[in-house]
């Protein structure tokens, strides 16, 4: 029997011939990363075992970007210790204000991330990087202090799943669409422990925005991390060639359908846009059941969902149209760049004029942090990636998970909509919605 | 190692925003954290929580986040152990880092109720269940009962 993909990057990585799942490893990660929420106890953590020394500060990323604009004087607090070992510590890459955006749109956006590398990170939406061909997985604040000692960490290999997205994808159908879609089927605890390796002529079509959306979410469905194949999209987003070493890719992508634990085939033909309903990411249906839902609030942004495509998704149906009475709609651009970006094309005058809120990058109100909390009995639909008792704000709130094209639809209607229900107006410079060939 | 304590039933697929909901992460300390944990899904149980007692869940126990306040928050609470159906796997590595005991039994949940007392033999796997029933789980690998008998990740490091 061969190796599947992320088998053969940890045996790579580990030094040996051969892994199977189950086997335990003990590896130098190429990169870590943590966040104003996870860094300061691993930090903690760093301190009191003696720590002295910092093993390579150079693979090192703290990116506080959960409260930031720090919320009030705790969350400034927890900054500052970041900042400060930081600037014991040189070489550690640190982003403060004006450069910090949400970490997974952020490290994929400076060239951090390249094929074939190993990854933890003291977050669980590390498992985004697996877009980019890297071995990525979210870990604890003490697994991140081991990092930060020894530059160490302990990985059980998994067992993989095999994803095959076959068939013709309608308009309006995104990454977010089809992760939802996946999730919906598996269920929430249907990965759990394994990879999720996504292939098939859908994905080899999708955007490297469309595939980040999709490895994003592999967590929701309880993976361990999410994979995909690198392809000439993958090498021009990473400029890779410095790596090649690293990743012998005819080799890697050898693989037999005997090496998985099983293979998922999904048909995308026929498929709507897709909503996932409280309390849980596997509670999906399709978009225009939803009809009779009045939302309070809609969301644009996030690690899932707050890249350029997105906000260009989003100006799509927003162009020229108002914001429903009595809804909220918070767009939040992911990275400074993005931030920037949207700006130069004029996105944030669609978004303005239409009656929504710009926000600075921050991860705010997806974990119901700040920059737009919900009360008791509000509805939120969001672009983000849990839909959990309270995850936005009081324990009675609720919250929907779609697309920004779904979002922007209801955000219009005030109810529940998808996309195709509302007119879209392309602009210039508006590309192909993320699941399409671009 | 044996832990004896009254029994806290939970349901499949609690998660990390219910055990400790992100609104108090802007503070690490455990003690504040205790004071919050199942705040969302059951109101007041911190106070609640006898020092040594059990948590016993269903499946996919702490699914979500990678906080390891959550672990840490059940930890300061005073529970003792949490046995579950299957836990998620961040959950499951940060527990053992920090050396909270955690193991998983797909029977134990349906076969007590809120308010039981148990007792669990960390060392053989052996589960006893009101009415003499006796429930046995399989033993953690070596590498990892290493971990835990260092007392964490951290110290099993500074030892190697
Ligand atoms: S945007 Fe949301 S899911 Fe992503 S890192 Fe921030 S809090 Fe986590």
């Amino acid at each position: 029997m061969g190796m599947t993909l992320t088998e053969k990057i940890l045996a790579r990585k580990a030094g040996v011939e051969v892994l199977k799942p189950g086997d335990f490893i003990e590896i130098e990660p190429d990169l870590g990363l943590a966040n104003d929420i996870t860094a300061p106890l691993a930090i903690t953590g760093f301190r009191k075992a003696g720590g002295k020394t910092v093993k390579y500060p150079e693979r090192v990323f703290l990116v506080p970007d959960h409260f930031t604009p720090n919320k009030d004087i705790l969350s400034a607090e927890q900054v500052k210790i970041l900042k400060s070992f930081a600037e014991e510590y040189p070489g550690i890459h640190f982003f403060d204000q004006g450069e910090v955006g949400v970490e997974h749109a952020l490290l994929p956006e400076i060239g951090a991330i390249q094929p074939g590398m190993v990854i933890i990170g003291a977050d669980s939406h590390t498992c985004t990087y697996g877009a980019l061909g890297a071995f990525a997985t979210g870990v604890g604040s003490t697994d991140f202090a081991g990092f930060l000692l020894t530059g160490k960490a302990w990985l059980k290999v998994p067992s993989s799943i095999r994803v095959v997205f076959k068939g013709d994808l309608q308009n309006w159908v995104t990454g977010k669409d089809l992760i939802l879609n996946l999730i919906g089927k598996i269920s929430v605890s249907g990965a759990r422990y394994k990879a999720l390796e996504f292939s098939g002529p859908v994905i080899d079509a999708l955007s490297i925005e469309g595939r980040l959306t999709m490895a994003n979410m592999a967590i929701e469905a309880g993976a361990k991390n999410g994979i995909f194949r690198v392809d000439q999209k993958v090498m021009d987003y990473c400029s890779v060639k410095a790596h090649q070493d690293q990743f012998n890719f005819d080799a890697d992508y050898k693989t037999e359908s005997e090496d998985y634990e099983r293979t998922v085939e999904i048909d995308v033909t026929g498929l709507r846009p897709q909503v996932a309903f409280p309390h849980l990411p596997e509670n999906v249906r399709n978009a225009e059941d939803g009809r009779q839902i009045k939302i309070d609030q809609v969301v644009i942004g996030s690690c899932t969902n707050g890249r350029i495509e997105d906000l260009r998704l989003a100006a799509e149906i927003l162009r020229g149209k108002r914001i429903a009475k009595g809804l909220r709609c918070i767009i939040i651009p992911a990275t400074p760049r993005i931030y920037t970006q949207a700006l130069n094309e004029g996105l944030f005058t669609v978004f303005l004029e239409a009656g929504a809120v710009i926000s600075p990058p921050t991860c705010g109100p997806c974990l119901g942090g700040h920059m737009g909390i919900l009360a008791s009995g509000e509805r939120c639909l969001s672009t983000t990636n849990r839909n959990f008792v309270g995850r936005m704000g009081h324990r009675e709130s609720e919250v929907y998970l779609a697309s920004p094209a779904t979002a922007a639809a209801t955000a219009v209607t005030g109810v529940i909509t998808s996309p195709e229900q509302v007119e879209a107006v392309p602009g210039n410079r508006i590309t192909k919605g993320d699941a399409r060939d671009y | 190692m044996i832990i004896k304590g009254k029994v806290y039933k939970f349901g499949n697929d609690i998660n990390t925003d219910e055990i400790i909901p992100a609104r108090y992460l802007n503070t690490s300390d455990p003690e504040i954290l205790a004071k919050h944990c199942m705040e969302d899904t059951r109101p007041g149980f911190a106070d609640l929580v006898e020092p040594g007692s059990i948590i016993a869940a269903g499946h996919n126990f702490g699914c979500g986040s990678s906080r390891e306040h959550a672990p840490l928050a059940i930890k300061h609470t005073g529970i003792a152990c949490i046995i579950a159906a299957s836990f998620a796997r961040i959950f499951f590595r940060n527990a053992i880092n920090i050396g909270l005991p955690i193991t998983e039994s797909a029977q134990l949940v349906d076969r007590i109720k809120e308010g039981d007392r148990i007792s669990i033999d960390l060392d053989s796997g052996k589960i006893d269940c009101p009415g003499g029933e006796v429930l046995s789980v399989p033993p953690f690998p070596e590498f990892m009962r290493a971990i835990i008998s260092r007392g964490g990740w951290l110290p099993y490091l500074k030892g190697l």
